[in-house]
């Protein structure tokens, strides 16, 4: 156990039945940061608050936003773990086994949620490292490198100049709010996708 | 006709395009076919493809690319999944909020005469903003992989907008849709009905266009199961798609819509007003059964698939897209259409985009096809196609 507690956002329609599960979390040293409903805005809530894991509740129709972030935004992607009271234990038995998704039942011994959470996100680690390989090879080119190739790319795209396209990408990446690197890396990303 | 009489479990979402299932089973249709079936409301897209592909669902209402994204893996699960009918065409719209309405309106008092100014001009917008340094324009679709979101960006392209570079693309579940447009978190969004409808009755936004109007008869939703279940109970499967069909024939009867309505209103099913559903099915454009609406055209699977090349959700260096064929299976389609008594399609489609009203193709009617740029798609030279577009993520 590292020093740092995991950080957990919990997204639920009823904050009264997530209680329960903060009290558990707490006690076994996580940290809940945030809780949210689909009323608000999962996607900024989640970079604001850049949780560890996410726990949603199954029945949350929130749960294509937080999946949409992590396969196409690629937007500070983060596990997910479904929350569930209702039990059909079929599927969650299955889901489980087969890897597709995490569970916590509620009314769960708390000793079981602490190995379900490891191992969600040992799994999500894992299936990033795969997805980003390409990315990963990247991340040894220097920034300026990468910026340039952004550069280059915009500059392929049309009619802007080597200066319009170096300001067209430090004003995405201040809209975006991201580093130039970064905003840079993601617009390679696109590209090479396709190579 | 089937013998097998094991339980199906059919999970749906509620919106208007689910009809064709709700109404199978109320009407007994199912039940006619030997089928026992019981449906199951659930909360998400990602909800019905964990539960077909651990098999706690048989079957599915689901949107058309899923088919293909969930059979190539590109989210975590994959799973060979299969489709012999489409569910409904068109359904859905592209709303935006009275501010973004009146930003148009003063670059254009036009901007909103057609699907083409109105593009246009929000492409004007977009510059402009983008030199004042205004935050990126947030629109919102319902899942990556929809209609929504490539007909949406097929709109925006098409008016020289990149919708990964230009806007702030963001997925909301439909419900939500309204709300955030009203507290101004999205500028607006593209749905199914009868969610533009609610946000026009409670003056949040406006209808900008129909993704009608984009692509005429874009196949929305499908009928999926599990490749594997499929494999294993063919009777079942066809039973299935053959009284699903017929609740299709009986929807688009004019005679039958308040009776559907009634059905449909309860709460357990879509849960609307009767006059909210009548109205979504009104500017829905929703094509349910009338010019072979239902057929799985591999062709459209086809073009769906390019779409995903063409904005980098699957990789376009693979150009064999055979696999497209043993997801949208026509010839399950062609026998359940013998079953109900129909004619059916006995030629396959070839180019689309030709055709801007109904046309005939053999002994049937095929509904019109027409993309908004007047641009054809020919199935088997998917990389010349995509060449043809300016603004896509191909260009590397």
């Amino acid at each position: 156990m590292s020093q740092e507690p995991i950080r957990i956002m919990l997204v639920d329609e009823l904050a009264a039945r997530f209680n329960v599960l903060e009290e558990t979390l707490t006690a076994q040293g996580y940290k809940v940061v945030a809780k949210v409903t689909t009323a608000d805005n999962i996607q900024a809530e989640v970079e604001r608050c850049q949780p560890d894991v996410i726990i949603a509740d199954l029945d949350n129709p929130g749960r294509d936003t937080l999946e949409s972030m992590q396969v196409i935004t690629r937007k500070t992607p983060r596990p997910i773990v479904m929350f569930t009271n209702n039990g059909d234990p079929a599927t969650i038995e299955l889901a489980v086994k087969s890897g597709v998704t995490a569970y916590i039942v509620d009314g769960m011994n708390p000793d079981r949620i602490r190995p379900i959470l490891d191992v969600a996100m040992m799994r999500f680690r894992e299936y990033q490292e795969l997805r980003n390989e390409l990315e990963l090879t990247r991340l040894q080119l220097s920034d300026r490198k990468l910026i340039d190739k952004a550069k280059g790319l915009l500059m392929k795209r049309g009619t802007m100049n080597e200066e319009q396209a170096y300001h067209r990408l430090r004003k995405m990446a201040m809209d975006r709010n991201l580093k130039l690197s970064d905003l840079a890396r993601s617009i390679i990303a696109a590209a090479e996708l396709l190579e | 006709m089937s013998t097998n009489k094991q339980t199906l479990t059919l999970g749906f979402l509620p919106l208007l395009d689910a009809s064709p299932l709700l109404l199978a089973q109320e009407l007994g249709l199912f039940a006619a076919e030997g089928l026992k079936v019981n449906l199951s409301r659930e909360a998400s897209w990602a909800n019905i493809r964990d539960k077909l592909y651990v098999g706690s669902l048989q079957g599915a209402q689901l949107l058309a690319p899923m088919a293909i994204s969930v059979s190539l893996g590109l989210n975590k699960v994959k799973a060979p999944l299969v489709t012999g009918m489409v569910l409904s065409r068109n359904g859905n719209a592209i709303t935006v909020s009275n501010s973004l309405i009146e930003q148009l309106r003063v670059l254009n008092p036009e901007a909103l005469a057609s699907p083409h100014i109105s593009v246009l001009t929000l492409r004007k917008l977009i510059n402009e903003r983008t030199q004042q340094g205004t935050a990126a324009l947030t629109l919102a679709t319902v899942y990556p992989y929809s209609c929504h979101n490539y007909l949406l960006r097929y709109w925006l392209a098409a008016g020289g907008i990149h919708p990964d570079h230009d806007i702030n693309m963001v997925v909301i579940p439909p419900e939500q849709m309204v709300a955030q447009l009203a507290s101004g978190r999205i500028d607006g969004f593209c749905v199914g009905e009868p969610w533009n409808q609610v946000a026009v009755a409670q003056g949040h936004g406006k209808i900008l266009l129909n993704t009608w109007d984009i692509w005429h008869n874009a196949p929305e939703k499908v009928l999926a199961v599990h490749g594997d279940w499929a494999a294993a109970n063919e009777d079942t499967h066809l039973a299935l798609i053959t009284a699903t069909l017929r609740a299709c024939r009986w929807l688009e009867e004019p005679a039958n819509r308040d009776e559907a309505l009634a059905i449909l209103t309860q709460p357990q099913y879509l849960g609307f007003t009767p006059e909210t559903l009548a109205s979504g099915f009104k500017t829905g454009r929703h094509q349910f059964f009338r010019d072979s609406a239902n057929y799985p055209w591999p062709a459209h699977g086809t073009w769906l698939l390019s779409q995903m090349m063409r904005w980098g959700h699957v990789p376009s260096t693979n150009a064999d897209h055979s696999f497209i064929n043993s997801i949208f299976l026509s010839s399950l389609f062609e026998q359940a259409c013998r079953n109900v008594g129909i004619p059916c399609a006995t030629e396959q489609l070839y180019q689309i985009g030709k055709h801007a009203a109904s046309w005939e193709l053999g002994e049937v009617t095929v509904g019109a096809d027409r993309f908004i740029d007047g641009i054809r798609f020919n199935p088997d030279d998917t990389g010349a196609y995509l060449q043809q577009f300016a603004v896509s993520n191909l260009d590397s």
